[in-house]
């Protein structure tokens, strides 16, 4: 089966896809794109996490063929040329990044979260990111890492 | 593995009756993990997504809500929390945020799992599922005679789920579901409760306890008939308790990896005493 | 020349909150873990396991699965080239099981194929004939006479006794119980992953994640029957360790099928064999026995633990080590009995796991410890002071502790943390269930909950505990640039940063980078018992110390002067004042100085095999948490509000990067006190998912306050003093405990499921 989307703005196609395979099979392995991670490949961890028409989804849970004409944006697709989204430099900076694993599900998951909602209390960030599973962190500096990004899109 | 995409729900319907081997995918949440985990394998899949029937909502005469199958969780908490406040309730406690875009309510009912968090809330309202196929059009089916064993349902080999009918909330509605973490879990148990106070009636729900989710109608009845109605006075804490225990014995649940038979039942007793509490209190507070 | 010019002093030193050097290409997908890599013309390997925990096979038959259209091979046991065994302590597990198979999910074949769901529907064809054999899965039974053995020679993997002092001690206050321990997931979220590439030279080239790349070199080498010469290992990007991958998992696989092929192969678990493809923390049965004054002075204690191994040895005889010779807790006892047993059984194996073997020991001794408090009248803070180490005492095996031990003072810097607000019942999320709307307030009760530990840091017992460093230092257009190359696992926990940070520091210079660790550089050890910042920290120190010494012998020669007085910084070459005396450019022109050390700790040793006796360990680390719970005690649902943290780490290299790994770790004992749980009936593994393996999620954890103390060691580089493993010892059983004081139940198992709690 051939897919044809457009991912981070450009049009990709890929063929030979088995109809089986979900969006992140087809990011990772045909179009180049492993900044979306393989963690569950059951929607439990949202390490998969992209933007699908502008919707964040795990990716694993999207059939290839259901991304057929629609519009994807990955991790890789965030940042603005050589820098970075504030989002993306939070988590560098507030130390929430070890393994790192986790992190493109959750950056794409927050930077969702501060496009709907600027300044998150404690709570609704806890409840927006739930479905992003990290195993190293324990998950302070990631609020640390959502509440800077916050302020800096504020200021900005 | 074939993959067929239909865009219109005409179409839909004649790839269905052609294809019974086909496996209908909307939001992918329950069948991308049974292709992701091997444990299917399907002649075809048959996407939904792109049927825009199926993603719109609207109200019909008599005041219910025709949900369309497709419309995910996200909008029913987003768009419907103050008809169905029971459904939104439930959906919220669905996965997660990422789930809960893609995730349907007629998903929900496809995949039937005793364990899916939409059915008890429909359950309660006395919802009615509208289902089709080219053959035969559409016909409803009562929710409550919709499940006919784990994880499975009335749905002919050509049918599909169109719609869900559920009727406006006319009183207070609670979900509540017990799961062993605090976000995204399998529900341990659940109970949703409707206060139907313009024909003095009580709908139950109850998730994850049977092999099927199922109403406890003799709790639901004990209810209706001891709650005073017209004065609205404050819920004895024994009826509340008494009601909690009739749901418990509604149940026939089992033990498995996520909790026990008999935990099941007790914390039923708790939610449903606690749900009714909750319930009447925002009647009197409503009058 | 005189100046009066002063070196910039390089920013990022030990100390400083230096960032990760990886840090932008983990924000920007860009970071190449083991799953993400690809090389033109590769095949896909997948493995296919034993659904049964006991069988023999009688036959396998390939000829199906190789008629496959895309397959481009299919391996069984009768391939493995060299021996079909391997095992991080005894090579006694089957590369491929050949004639038995002894777990659930005990690898069998092996398929490479062009796609990976072709070569899962050619594994569904390879046809196994087994005879299904009674499998022993409790490990109470595996040592009775009449025990099916699962290997030759008996079930008992290891037993340590500990002795000392009064052989039969009496006390005026005795406390006891049972407790009971689940089997952990290290549930790192990077599946087991990795690429082989044939070679050239008929060697194989391997990129995996991994925590130790040297001993999985030997293991590889064994099984395939080659030299270490033609089997090279490059770390691929780790997502997350925690133990879990010390032993191997697709390391033989992938090489067997790269060599068969000629082509590259790639492997890549999925969630589900990722349960079956690791090790897990042992399950404990342990009893628990102290004799303590009126006052609550321990006088004696005893303990006998129970460590399920599962099907294969893996490090199950170092985990008894530490619950035996650990296993009483942080606490001066005169008289001290401890049997610790590792058993073989059916079930999947058991191995390493942040923590190892301490974990278990510290839900029983600290449970008890609250017994007793309560049996003499004070407080949970109380008892653990009056009990705790200091330096100077004697540990269990009479080992005296030569730094500091301020179990004391921890307790009192976390007893002393504001506690949170009361309920507060507005907001769901708050609550116990949260949003699953199971209460408003109704049947909440709060509970605090106080645990302390300590855990020794480096291999123990006799070990040759070392590291090797290579660290060079050149100048690259006009700048100054160390290089530190070392086979030691970055796995998430920071050691990049690490390294680059003590490089600045010996060296002066901004840049370091950190290279690829891989095995072309001698063994770094594992990273693993919170040792890489000691170990192999401690190697880059001397192999930059090294360097440094021969950089200034070299500015001594070129400026005439003696060496003493002369230091690096800021790219120059430094005198007593700070004053410039040369630039590295104009010292160094186009030459490299280059030193390799390979660096060890002081030596430990073995314990007597009777008394258990003996300077085992060359760190101990100590920490206390105080969690703080909210409990529905009538739906049995909890909500930790606070878990909060002393911790001594001697000295912090990155006080940030530290402050990490307490947090991370504190939420992985939590998980584990409160619904982590590998369920295992009659073998089979009943929950191998993530929607029914439950890792705490963000509204799961709750702020988490962290207090740092720096007890600088005199004996290890820096002072410093490992950190990982502390917080995941002491978070779980504070949890326990406020839960306990929260329904008033004795909760003697964890994780503690809803049903416990009330008691249904």
């Amino acid at each position: 089966m051939r897919v044809t989307t457009t991912v981070n703005g450009t049009e990709r196609t890929a063929d030979d896809v088995w109809p089986g395979e979900s969006l992140l099979y087809l990011l990772r392995e045909r179009l180049g794109l492993p900044g979306a991670k393989n963690a569950c490949e059951q929607g439990e961890c949202g390490s998969c996490t992209v933007y699908l028409d502008g919707e964040p989804v795990c990716a694993c849970l999207v059939a290839a063929g259901q991304a057929i004409g629609r519009e994807v944006t990955t991790v890789e697709g965030l940042a603005d040329g050589q820098s970075l989204h504030p989002v993306q430099e939070a988590f560098v900076e507030a130390g929430a990044v070890q393994c790192g694993f986790c992190t493109p599900g959750l950056v794409v998951a927050a930077h969702d979260l501060l496009a709907r909602v600027p300044e998150p209390s404690d709570p609704e960030i806890r409840e927006a990111l739930a479905g992003n599973l990290c195993r190293c962190t324990g998950y302070e500096k990631i609020l640390d890492a959502v509440r800077l990004a916050a302020r800096r899109q504020a200021t900005r | 593995m074939d993959f067929l995409q239909p865009s219109s729900w005409h179409e839909a319907l004649a790839i269905r009756a052609e294809r019974p081997d086909a496996l209908p995918i909307a939001g992918g949440t329950d069948v991308m993990v049974e292709l992701n985990f091997d444990r299917r394998r399907p002649g075809a899949l048959l996407d939904l997504t792109r049927v825009g029937e199926l993603r719109e909502w609207s109200v019909e005469d008599g005041g219910r809500v025709r949900l369309g199958a497709g419309v995910p969780y996200a909008r029913v908490i987003g768009e419907l929390g103050d008809r169905l406040p029971g459904l939104a309730m439930a959906a919220r406690t669905v996965g997660s945020p990422q789930i809960r875009v893609r995730g349907t309510v007629g998903g929900n009912l496809g995949s039937a799992s005793p364990a899916g968090d939409a059915h008890p809330p429909l359950l309660a309202a006395g919802a009615e599922v509208e289902v089709a196929s080219a053959a035969r059009g559409t016909r409803r089916v009562p929710v409550a005679d919709y499940f006919t064993g784990v994880k499975r349902n009335v749905l002919e080999p050509d049918e599909l789920i169109a719609a869900v009918l559920v009727p406006t909330a006319a009183g207070p509605q609670q979900f509540c579901k017990v799961g062993t973490r605090n976000a995204m879990v399998i529900s341990v148990s659940a109970f949703a409760l409707a206060l139907h106070p313009d024909r003095q009636a009580v709908g139950t729900g109850i998730g994850s306890a049977a092999p099927t989710p199922r109403c406890a109608p003799e709790a639901e009845e004990f209810l209706a008939g001891e709650l005073d109605w017209a004065a609205r006075r404050p819920l004895p804490e024994g009826l509340a308790r008494a009601f909690g225990e009739r749901v418990a014995a509604a149940a026939a649940p089992i033990d498995d990896v996520r909790g026990t038979a008999a935990y099941r039942r007790h914390s039923l007793a708790v939610l449903a005493r606690r749900a009714v509490t909750w319930a009447w209190d925002d009647l009197r507070r409503a009058a | 020349m005189t100046t009066t010019q002063t070196g910039a002093r390089t920013a990022g030193r030990i100390g400083d909150n230096a960032q990760r050097p990886d840090g932008t290409l983990k924000v920007t997908g860009e970071f190449a873990y083991a799953s993400d890599l690809w090389h033109d013309d590769m095949v896909w390997g997948v493995t296919l396991r034993s659904p049964h925990p006991h069988a023999r096979i009688r036959r396998i038959d390939v000829a199906e699965a190789l008629a496959v259209p895309g397959v481009s091979a299919v391996l069984t046991a009768d391939d493995v080239p060299g021996e079909n065994a391997y095992g991080l302590e005894h090579a006694d597990q089957p590369v491929l099981a050949a004639d038995v198979v002894r777990y659930e999910g005990e690898p069998v074949a092996l398929v490479a194929a062009d796609h990976p769901e072709t070569a899962r529907r050619a594994a569904a064809r390879i046809r196994v004939d087994y005879e299904v054999l009674p499998a022993l899965t409790d490990p109470r039974r595996a040592l009775d006479d009449d025990a099916p053995e699962v290997h030759p020679g008996g079930n008992l993997v290891r037993h340590l006794r500990v002795r000392r002092g009064d052989p039969a001690p009496t006390a005026p206050v005795v406390v006891s119980l049972d407790f009971e321990v689940g089997m952990q997931d290290q549930a790192f979220l990077g599946p087991e992953s990795g690429l082989a590439v044939p070679a050239e030279d008929g060697g194989v080239d391997l990129y995996v994640a991994t925590q130790w790349l040297h001993v999985d070199q030997r293991q590889v080498c064994l099984a395939l029957g080659m030299p270490p010469g033609k089997v090279r290992l490059t770390l691929a990007g780790v997502g997350g360790a925690f133990g879990g991958r010390e032993d191997l998992s697709v390391h033989v696989h992938a090489c067997l099928l790269a060599l068969r092929t000629g082509r590259p192969v790639k492997m890549s678990y999925g969630r589900e064999e990722s349960f079956h493809g690791h090790v897990h923390r042992h399950p404990a049965t342990m009893t628990y026995e102290f004799g303590a004054e009126r006052d609550g002075t321990l006088v004696y204690a005893r303990a006998d633990v129970l460590l399920d191994g599962g099907a294969y040895a893996s490090s199950t005889a170092a985990v008894v080590g530490n619950a035996g010779l650990l296993g009483l807790g942080p606490y001066r006892i005169p008289s001290v009995a401890v049997d610790a047993y590792g058993v073989f059984t059916h079930n999947p194996p058991c191995g390493a796991m942040r923590g190892f073997g301490c974990v278990q020991a510290a839900f029983a001794h600290e449970a008890l410890m609250d017994e007793l408090a309560a049996a003499v009248g004070v407080s949970p803070v109380e008892i653990r002071q009056r009990n705790g180490m200091r330096e100077g005492d004697r540990t269990t095996t009479g080992q005296v502790i030569d730094s500091a031990a301020p179990v004391a003072e921890l307790l009192e810097r976390v007893a002393a943390m504001p506690l949170p607000p009361p309920l507060e019942t507005s907001d769901l999320r708050n609550l116990p269930g949260a949003v699953g709307n199971t209460t408003h307030g109704e049947g909440v009760r709060r509970g605090v909950g106080y645990a302390v530990t300590y855990k020794n840091v480096g291999f123990s017992e006799g070990f040759d505990d070392y590291s090797t460093a290579r660290v060079r230092l050149q100048v690259v257009a006009g700048e100054a640039v160390a290089t530190v190359h070392t086979a030691a696992a970055e796995v998430g926990q920071g050691l990049v940063t690490v390294q680059q940070q003590i490089a600045r520091t010996e060296l002066g210079v901004e840049r370091v980078v950190v290279v690829p660790a891989d095995t072309t550089v001698g063994s770094a050890g594992s990273t693993s018992a919170s040792r890489q910042t000691y170990v192999t920290g401690g190697a880059v120190k001397a192999a930059c110390e090294a360097v440094r010494t021969a950089v200034l012998q070299r500015a001594a020669v070129a400026l005439g002067g003696p060496v003493a007085g002369l230091a690096l910084d800021g790219d120059k070459v430094v005198g007593a004042g700070g004053e410039v005396l040369a630039g590295l450019a104009d010292l160094l022109g186009d030459d490299a100085v280059e030193e390799t050390v390979e660096w060890r700790h002081r030596p430990t040793h073995a314990v007597d095999p009777e008394t258990g006796q003996g300077d085992a360990h060359v760190q101990f680390a100590f920490s206390a948490h105080r969690a703080v719970v909210d409990v529905d005690v009538e739906l049995g649902l909890v909500k930790v509000v606070a878990l909060d943290t002393a911790q001594d780490v001697g000295r912090a290299l990155n006080p940030d990067a530290v402050v990490g790994q307490i947090q991370g770790g504190s939420a992985q004992g939590m998980g584990l006190a409160l619904m982590e749980e590998v369920v295992v009936a009659d073998g089979h593994v009943r929950n191998p998912s993530f929607t029914d393996y439950l890792l705490p999620t963000i509204l799961d954890m709750p702020p988490m306050r962290v207090e740092v103390l720096e007890y600088a060691d005199p004996h290890a580089p820096y002072g410093v003093r490992g950190v990982g493993e502390p917080p995941t010892i002491s978070s779980g059983p504070a949890v326990a405990a406020a839960v306990r004081v929260a329904c008033g139940r004795p909760l003697r198992r964890v994780p503690i499921r809803p049903e416990h709690v009330t008691g249904t």
